[in-house]
């Protein structure tokens, strides 16, 4: 990152946004685990609608891998971990 | 990831292999899901089950085992593990959070690993207790449903690192040969493909 721009206080909305938050949980793509599980696995964890968990599964599918969560790196630490505990290869990163 | 786990003629196929008794699945109930198990399915489950569980925590630290070593950080929950794991099959259960980033890989192992191993034994644990060694039927409340999802992904997908599955769209079935010990380890994976299919169609 370059030098720092003067902090402004953000107010606090309730809801991140990607610029709040520059964390994101990504998902990579396997062999094994069923297409359907990972949608089953991002409405059960996120409590995203079936079309949005769909969606980012075939992206996963698709392109290798997809960013399925973005907020403080706290809380992408603790989604990695919980995509693990259903098997999915979930890693954590800077959105840059 | 995959798809149709036992291709677009399954009837066909398990009839092929000879082997029409594995193919037990799941079917919807109030509640949760349920299925009946012949004895040598629920035996070829539950040996699969354990040898996970038993690989998951070989080497994990107990909380018993590290009071009586006077490991502080163990009884506080830390792994002392910052590197993957050596088996492949354990750095497939227990993988990286970080990709380009060794140290926060590491730190993430120390604080998690403890927590992921237990959750993935008990999950386990969950199957062991709910799945009668003779066989039978098995039924099986949402929380379990769970749990047996998880646990059967992790067996496909230890089965997967031994077998060498690294192409969805490979098919092994055709290029092992046919007294490869494989093989028949094959047939199971594509069979819990179908069973974990069932228990996801039950749940939804």
């Amino acid at each position: 990152m370059g030098a720092a721009p003067v902090e402004v206080e953000q107010p606090a909305t309730g809801q991140q946004t990607a610029l709040d938050a520059p964390w994101v949980t990504v998902v990579w793509n396997d062999p094994v685990n069923l297409m359907n599980y990972v949608t089953y696995v991002f409405q059960k964890v996120f409590g995203y609608p079936k079309a949005k968990a769909e969606k980012l599964m075939l992206d996963v599918h698709h392109r290798g891998k997809a960013v399925v969560s973005s907020g403080t790196r706290e809380a992408m630490e603790r989604d990695a971990e919980t995509l693990h505990g259903y098997g999915l290869w979930a890693t954590v990163s800077h959105d840059s | 990831m995959t798809w149709d786990p036992l291709g677009e003629d399954s009837g066909a196929s398990r009839s092929n292999r000879g082997e029409p008794g594995l193919a037990a699945s799941f079917r919807p109930v109030p509640g949760g899901a349920a299925a009946y198990f012949e004895q040598p399915q629920a035996g070829v489950i539950r040996s699969l089950v354990s040898q996970v569980a038993e690989l998951i925590s070989a080497d994990a630290e107990t909380g018993e085992d590290a009071a009586q070593a006077g490991n502080l950080e163990a009884q506080l929950g830390l792994s002392s593990h910052v590197e993957p794991p050596d088996d492949p099959v354990l750095a497939r259960l227990l993988p990286d959070a970080y990709s380009d980033d060794a140290g926060a890989a590491a730190e993430f192992r120390r604080y998690t690993e403890e927590s992921l191993r237990s959750g993935k034994v008990a999950s386990a644990q969950a199957v062991l207790a709910s799945l009668p060694a003779n066989g039978g039927e098995v039924r099986l409340s949402e929380p379990e449903c769970q749990q047996w999802l998880r646990a059967l992904n992790d067996v496909r997908l230890a089965l997967s690192v031994r077998l060498g599955i690294t192409d969805e769209d490979e098919d092994l079935s055709e290029s092992l040969a046919v007294d490869d010990p494989r093989s028949a380890y094959l047939w199971v994976y594509q069979w819990l493909a179908y069973l974990q299919d069932s228990l996801l169609e039950a749940l939804t």
